[in-house]
């Protein structure tokens, strides 16, 4: 479609360049969805309370319904199909072990949420896990496996801490 | 290899939806496609003056407007598909666009075809829509009362149908001692799934066939219903539904929204696509529950329950839908003599309509209604007769050994062992001490209190004789295909149509201990119409119960074959061989083996089968349930309220359920715990309003209060095994019991608080407001 309106975005996501025309109103969560094609991050309300659109961007949990793609020219987001790198994350790893997830609709939000959470507050109490996750709905999981997922994927990041520092230590 | 059935596997669907791979409806894309919105009435009742699209249609990017009149001719009524019978149900007509009156506030007029979703959202609203406004009914025993507004004209008194069962209870409650009745307000709620609903449609013109994604429960009853709409043969018209992000009922019913895309698709010659904004989802998406109870119980002053008399008024809103009248009879009224040996009782419900959104099933539909009243009833009855609410739900439970057992109602439960449930709950609970310590707190001021709830429900639906008896249109029964590969590699079809409860899992399980074969080496397959011949989809906790035994009954069927190939490979009579952990063997002769997968590929290779035998290897069974299951068990829940505030704390929740065999344990605790927090969102925060204008005031999250993860504590369940006697698999099935038990455990437990204050009863849900100006009105703490 011809739209004079349109204006040029530059978003790093996942570690790519991605460069776009969107109108000025384009949200973030549809920019990812349906410019650059990232399904993962999904919309779950149109006020803001849901939270299933987490994202980071810049390294802070956001929800991407409520920035607009143009706010975060420039920006880096990290969504959940950048979460994995050689293995899964372990935050993913949490919430495989401990059933974290039943639809999974909540899942990315509650995910890059707990990531945030974690590189922030390594090791967080129950209570505090509960609260982070406030800005969350899960209607599946009566939450309490979301949480035992945070406190493994705690648990994974500490294992995998050690283990890379006794690698180093052996060099 | 250890038992595969009773560990807990971590779930394979979860590889993909934890790296953001799930295909959900809304997250397809084909080349060419364009986007739906729909214009909606704002008024809850008013006759449609008229429509002007032009505006609308002048706007860039626009393809197509269309109106309720453009589809009149071309689409049929969006049909209700449960007739109780014996009810003199009146049919609602829905058109998917309304083109005389609108009847609810979100009923759809319109709809806006374009480019881009913001295009099409945009035009939308540009659409002009000139309305009469009427009056309104939103209350289902007001809209019964003389003059009320009318939903459709011609259905008087605003009754779809009056429904009864049992026998005439009135001379057991003339004689009886003590009688206690209470009314009841059973809250509408709204079921929020966290995907909103989505279709997209796409006609391929040169087959003449159309194909829907959309985000359904169940794809052939959808395909059924669209057919029969859109004058599509069933055979050229194929759903799809691969990720569903939860659904709890409210993606059983066929809505007019994916019925106006597939017809615009094949119209426009363009796929379209509609997702549903979260707002819409709290207007159009149906709603559950909505009741006015008239409950009365008759008894003995020692605590003997003698019968059990319901009146209830349902509301099932502007239009009946897919599967509404269902829910408030037969799911509803044959079951509230709960757990307990009532020997009397009768039921009788008005289905209301009113100006709301339609009603129809949520996590539970009916027995969590039926499982509310009788709880409470209880301990308003032990409160009466001045026993502890403990000891009267001893005297009156089911005993264990009069299972099989027919209740009232002809329904027959079919194993169970209530005490064994109750008694386990004890353990986890010092029931005496806490009474001394609730007497210690009350003396310096601080309330807590505990409630019972000592379930039981009828599930696993279910016999496809009873869905025809009652009225279901539709069988309740469930198919699957066990695939063999060559190599030994399984994929399983099933009609059951999971989305959320890990069936990709619990299923492969079923397979891998059957055939002795690793969980990875089987494949499950299901929501799409096109590869699975039949199936009637995933509610009622149907799923592992009747799908789950289908899948049973194929691998009866693939071993049968195999063992016959494997005796022939062995040169012994087929009676001879053994089958154990995918290993035939000569009984006796262990030393003389075929594998499953030597076996397979035998079948497939065909160059050797035994003489008249057909090729390959696969089983398909139709496994159609002789009973319902009903699993059960106790809950307890342990409260404090703060009487300065209304706050309410749930201290501990304690869960017991009793739900058959159990396949894999942590997607079983899962469900429990999923619906605990529904359950316990009804009793505490949730609640859809309505205005007297028929207007929802509780419209999105910031005004319907969904349960967050700071409002509990840890739970804590544990099980009683008490296999299902009449199921191949000895399981009962857990979808619902959580939502089922634990709502009215959350009141029992307030109002136990609350005693000191003298007060019985609250409306739910007990919003700290309430609960304060309760207290308030009882003169406060003194
Ligand atoms: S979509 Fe609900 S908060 Fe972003
Ligand atoms: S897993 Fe379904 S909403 Fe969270």
């Amino acid at each position: 479609m011809e739209d004079s309106r349109v204006v040029p975005v530059t978003l790093t996501v996942n570690g790519k360049a991605i460069a776009r025309e969107v109108e000025p109103r384009t949200l973030l969560v549809h920019f990812l969805r349906d410019d650059a094609g990232l399904t993962g991050t999904h919309v779950g309300c149109d006020t803001s309370q849901c939270g299933v659109c987490t994202v980071l961007l810049n390294g802070e949990a956001v929800k991407s319904c409520t920035v607009l793609a143009v706010q975060a020219d420039g920006a880096d987001v990290l969504t959940i199909e950048g979460m994995e790198e050689e293995i899964l994350h372990p935050v993913q790893q949490g919430f495989w072990e401990k059933h974290g997830l039943q639809c999974g609709f909540c899942t990315p939000g509650a995910m890059l949420t707990a990531s945030y959470l974690l590189s922030t507050h390594p090791h967080p109490s129950e209570q505090e896990i509960r609260e982070s996750l406030d800005g969350l709905l899960c209607r599946c999981t009566g939450y309490e496996t979301i949480v035992r997922s945070v406190q493994r994927a705690q648990e994974i990041m500490d294992e995998r801490r050690e283990s890379a520092d006794r690698e180093t230590r052996a060099i | 290899m250890a038992d595969v059935i009773g560990s807990a596997l971590k779930r394979h669907e979860d590889i993909r939806l934890i790296r953001g791979k799930g295909q959900y409806t809304d997250d397809m894309k084909i080349p060419g496609m364009v986007y739906a919105s729909m214009v909606r009435s704002p008024y809850a009742h008013a006759r449609i003056v008229a429509v002007d699209t032009a505006e609308a249609r002048r706007v860039p990017g626009v393809q197509a407007v269309f109106t309720g009149r453009d589809l009149k001719d071309e689409v049929g009524m969006v049909p209700t598909a449960w007739i109780p019978p014996d009810s003199d149900m009146k049919m609602t007509p829905h058109p998917a666009l309304a083109y005389d009156f609108v009847r609810y506030a979100g009923d759809a007029v319109a709809v806006v075809i374009a480019d881009t979703p913001y295009i099409a959202q945009d035009a939308a609203d540009l659409v002009r829509v000139e309305y009469d406004a009427m009056p309104a009914v939103t209350n289902p025993r007001d809209a019964a009362k003389e003059g009320a507004p009318l939903v459709h004209e011609d259905i008087a008194g605003n009754v779809a149908f009056h429904w009864k069962a049992g026998v005439s209870v009135d001379e057991v409650f003339n004689k009886a001692e003590v009688v206690v009745r209470h009314e009841f307000r059973q809250q509408r709620l709204v079921p929020s799934a966290m995907e909103p609903r989505a279709a997209v449609a796409q006609w391929n013109a040169a087959t003449d066939e159309l194909t829907v994604w959309v985000t359904t429960q169940n794809p052939h009853i959808h395909r059924l219903l669209m057919s029969g709409m859109l004058g599509i043969p069933e055979h050229k018209l194929r759903v799809v539904a691969i990720d569903v992000g939860g659904a709890f009922g409210s993606k059983i019913a066929c809505y007019p929204d994916e019925v106006v895309v597939s017809w615009a698709a094949r119209k426009l010659n363009r796929p379209v696509k509609w997702t549903e904004t979260r707002s819409e989802n709290f207007t159009v998406t149906t709603h559950g529950r909505d009741h006015v109870e008239e409950v009365e119980v008759a008894g003995t002053k020692d605590g003997h329950i003698q019968a059990i008399r319901v009146k209830a008024y349902a509301n099932l809103g502007a239009y009946l839908s897919t599967a509404a009248p269902g829910v408030p009879t037969i799911l509803f009224g044959l079951i509230v003599n709960g757990a307990y040996a009532i020997p009397h009782a009768s039921a009788e419900v008005f289905g209301m309509l009113t100006h709301t959104t339609p009603v129809d099933a949520y996590r539970g539909a009916g027995r969590p209604e039926a499982t509310f009243l009788v709880e409470r009833m209880v301990d308003l009855y032990s409160e009466a007769v001045g026993m502890d609410p403990l000891a009267v739900r001893k005297i009156n439970l089911i005993p264990a050994d009069a299972f099989p057992y027919t209740n009232p109602f002809t329904l027959q439960y079919d194993s169970g062992n209530y005490q064994g449930a109750l008694a386990k709950a004890l353990e986890m609970v010092d029931y005496q001490q806490f009474r001394k310590e609730q007497d210690n707190l009350r003396k310096q001021g601080k309330y807590v209190g505990i409630g019972f709830s000592t379930y039981v429900e009828m599930c696993g639906l279910g016999p496809s004789e009873v869905a025809g008896a009652v009225g279901f249109q539709g069988g309740l029964w469930e198919s699957a295909t066990v695939r063999v590969h060559p190599t030994g590699k399984v994929t399983v079809f099933t009609g059951a149509s999971p989305h959320g409860q890990g069936e990709e899992t619990t299923f492969a399980q079923i397979v891998a201990q059957e055939l002795g074969l690793p969980p990875e080496d089987i494949e499950v397959v299901h929501g799409d119409t096109a590869k699975i011949a039949m199936g009637w989809g995933t509610y009622g906790s149907r799923t592992t119960v009747v799908g789950g035994a289908a899948i049973h009954m194929a691998d009866q069927k693939v071993i049968e074959k195999a063992r016959k190939i494997a005796a022939h490979k062995l040169e012994v009579g087929e009676d001879d061989v053994a089958f154990e952990q995918g290993l035939f063997s000569v009984k006796g002769l262990p030393a003389r083996t075929v594998t499953f997968q030597e076996a397979a590929l035998d079948a497939y290779l065909a160059w050797s089968l035994p003489k008249g035998m057909e090729p390959a290897l696969e089983g398909t069974a139709f496994y159609n349930p002789e009973n319902f299951t009903y699993p059960f068990g106790t809950h307890i829940a342990m409260v404090s309220v703060d009487p300065e505030t209304g706050d309410i704390e749930l201290m501990r929740y304690v869960a017991v359920d009793d739900v058959g065999i159990v396949i894999n344990p942590m997607l079983v605790e899962g469900q429990i715990h999923g619906g605990l927090v529904q359950g316990i969102g009804q009793a505490l925060y949730e609640g859809a309003e309505y205005d007297d204008q028929g207007q929802l005031l509780t419209g999105s999250f910031l005004d319907y209060a969904m349960p967050k993860a700071r409002f509990f504590p840890k739970f804590e369940t544990a099980h009683t095994v008490t296999p299902s006697p009449h199921n191949p698999l000895g399981v009962k099935g857990v979808g619902e019991t959580g939502a089922i038990a634990s709502t009215p455990a959350i009141v029992n437990a307030v109002m136990d608080a609350l005693a000191p204050f003298g007060i019985h009863d609250l409306p739910m849900p007990l919003t700290p407001r309430k609960v304060w100006q309760a207290i308030a009105a009882k003169g406060g703490t003194h």
